[in-house]
């Protein structure tokens, strides 16, 4: 029997629902090991976070309060020694858990299994390689096993109405804490859903030549759907929207219910970060792009024409109700 | 300023697609498959080429040295590296199925111990095993601060601290950091500005590049007769252990259905009511 610990990712005070799919998870690795699962609330504002993390039925909520804003230098010391008695430690593999918990690992001499879409009832993780071409399955062989999991893989967890007991935990200062220094972080604030999150993403390509057109013409579609907005990598390097919309294998991987791909070719790289999706549009002028090898429905069509039209389309559906 | 720049060769990543995998189901292959370097280390190894220049004049002003664990048949995409300008290449022979991101790392930091360069600069990623973990364990072992995900990097000091910007899921981080470091890259770091070290102009910008620089003619002939190092795992004393096993690789299952070619908006709108039911 060996228990799982949980590491939750703060945002200003308050865990990101990232964490409730590395709860999922752990619940899932504590059931094969016959174990229970901990939390540990680590950063600043790790107490108030402790509150409502101490209702999903963890046997403890540990915080580890520390100020300032988060490196990997200042966190993986604490959850390294507060790690260093369990089976297994998880995370959501988010920019914040595939940062943290390598280090974690090496400071435990653990092995890792990074972006896990699946637990398996042998100990075995499944996970995807080759910008998702080839599934694997692999054993973690070290005493501790230190997973990250994919968040579009396990649902979040539902509050079970428990109340863990919150404890305090010391905090472990490492040797290098003072060398990295956080000037600050320009969190991108939206109205819209997140996108690792909603139910549907619509996202532009190159095709649309610019900034001002992914605000005039992509934007309004994606607010007439409500949706989360999305692009390929191209996009995002020519500047047309920031890097944070970018899904594919080195961005976000998505798996909404809708997925409308407009004016991205298909990339395999781009592919390995939607085709989980359950209904995929693609609007593309060329009717051969690999874009067709996933699309449920294909409007050949060139998207300044049609975008406008679609949008007010979508609208009048929605009004309608 | 020093750079050790870590690179791996993949299958060719725009072919993905293509990766079989075995009757059993115990290994990969990529036959059919050219080999290329791993896009994230070719963008890595654009930043260190930027940091030891001066852009503007097109003149070194520092050394990038390549490593690459794996089979000596690596030795190509070493090559190539030092075709686009970097100074050294040292491989470190190892056959792929003893490798993980553990031994891995090991193997890069015995080569950082007996180089000491003032920077690591690494993807963030292989495009194949997609994990994530080598460049942080390695500054680990190095007992050196990680940054991943850097996106922006400036030092005006020749490499004793830099500034850097992180991309993250929910923004952009800015942090400060004393070197020696580890630093991975994200796909942004091909920014015309990504870069500033204090020697190229302030207001200088990169052209726009898919993949980062092209060898130039003369730079393949350079190439050749530059050095490359062989070494071996037991030579540089490295004996981690693998931390995991594959055990199973499969294809994954392919999308049910056939593509609905629709000819309208309206058409479009009505299945997406009527059939699929998101609308």
């Amino acid at each position: 029997m060996s228990n799982v610990l949980v590491v939750a990712e703060l945002l200003e005070g308050a865990a990101r629902k990232t964490t409730l799919s590395a709860i999922t998870a752990a619940k899932q690795i504590a059931k094969q090991s016959g174990g229970s699962f901990d939390i540990l609330a680590i950063g600043e504002g790790a107490e108030g976070a402790a509150k409502e993390l101490a209702g999903y039925g963890a046997g403890k909520v540990l915080t580890a309060e520390i100020p300032g804003g988060y490196t990997c230098e200042g966190y993986a010391p604490t959850v390294a020694e507060v790690g260093k008695g369990y089976g297994a430690i998880v995370a959501t593999a988010s920019s914040f858990g595939k940062d943290l918990l390598p280090s974690v690992a090496a400071k435990l001499d653990a092995g890792v299994a990074s972006e896990v879409t699946r637990v398996n009832d042998d100990g075995s993780f499944t996970r995807p390689m080759y910008a998702g071409n080839v599934i694997g399955t692999l054993t973690v062989d070290t005493d501790v096993k230190v997973v990250t999991v994919r968040q579009t893989d396990f649902e979040a967890a539902e509050p079970s109405g428990g109340d863990s007991s919150v404890e305090s935990v010391s905090v472990t200062k490492g040797d290098l804490a003072g060398r990295v220094e956080v000037l600050g972080v320009e969190v991108v604030k939206s109205e819209r859903p997140e996108l690792t999150e909603a139910d549907i993403v619509v996202s532009g390509g190159r095709a649309f030549k610019s900034a001002e057109n992914f605000t005039n013409i992509l934007e309004p579609l994606v607010d007439a759907f409500g949706a989360a907005m999305g692009a390929s990598r191209a996009a995002c390097d020519a500047g047309y929207v920031s890097p944070e919309a970018q899904v594919g294998q080195t961005g976000k991987v998505v798996a909404p219910k809708l997925y409308v791909a407009i004016g991205i070719s298909g990339a395999i790289q781009h592919l390995a970060g939607m085709k989980g999706s359950k209904t995929i549009v693609a609007i593309n002028k060329d009717k051969e792009a690999p874009i067709a090898q996933v699309a449920d429905y294909f409007l050949v069509a060139d998207l300044f024409d049609v975008v406008p039209k679609f949008t007010e389309a979508v609208k009048k559906v929605k009004a309608a109700g | 300023m020093k750079i050790l720049v870590p690179i791996k060769r993949v299958a060719d990543p725009d072919n993905a697609n293509k990766v079989k995998v075995s009757a059993d189901g115990t290994q990969v292959t990529t036959e059919g498959l050219e080999w290329k370097m791993n896009p994230f280390d070719e963008w890595a190894l654009e930043a260190a080429l930027r940091l030891t220049e001066d852009g503007a004049a097109k003149s070194r002003v520092g050394e990038v040295v390549l490593v690459s664990v794996g089979p000596k048949e690596a030795v190509a995409t070493v090559r190539e590296g030092l075709a686009k300008g970097a100074e050294r290449g040292v491989i470190v022979e190892g056959n792929d199925n003893d490798l993980d991101s553990n031994v891995i790392a090991a193997a890069l930091a015995a080569v950082a111990k007996k180089e000491s360069p003032d920077l690591i600069v690494m993807g963030k990623q292989t495009v194949d095993g997609d994990s994530n973990v080598a460049g942080t364990v390695l500054a680990d072992k190095l007992g050196w601060p990680i940054i991943n995900y850097a996106m922006r990097i400036e030092t005006s000091d020749d490499g004793k601290t830099f500034a850097i910007k992180r991309d993250l899921d929910v923004g952009v981080a800015s942090v400060k950091v004393t070197g020696p470091v580890v630093i991975t890259v994200s796909d942004s770091i091909l920014h015309p500005e990504s870069v500033k070290n204090g020697v190229t102009p302030a207001d200088f910008k990169y052209p726009e590049a898919e993949g980062g620089r092209y060898a130039s003619l003369k730079g393949i002939m350079q190439a050749k007769k530059k050095p490359i190092a062989e070494q071996t795992l037991s030579g540089l004393g490295v004996d981690a252990k693998r931390t995991v096993t594959y055990k199973k690789f499969e294809l994954p299952p392919a999308r049910s259905g056939q593509t609905t070619f629709v000819e309208s908006v309206e058409e479009l709108v009505e299945k997406l009511r009527t059939e699929a039911k998101v609308l």
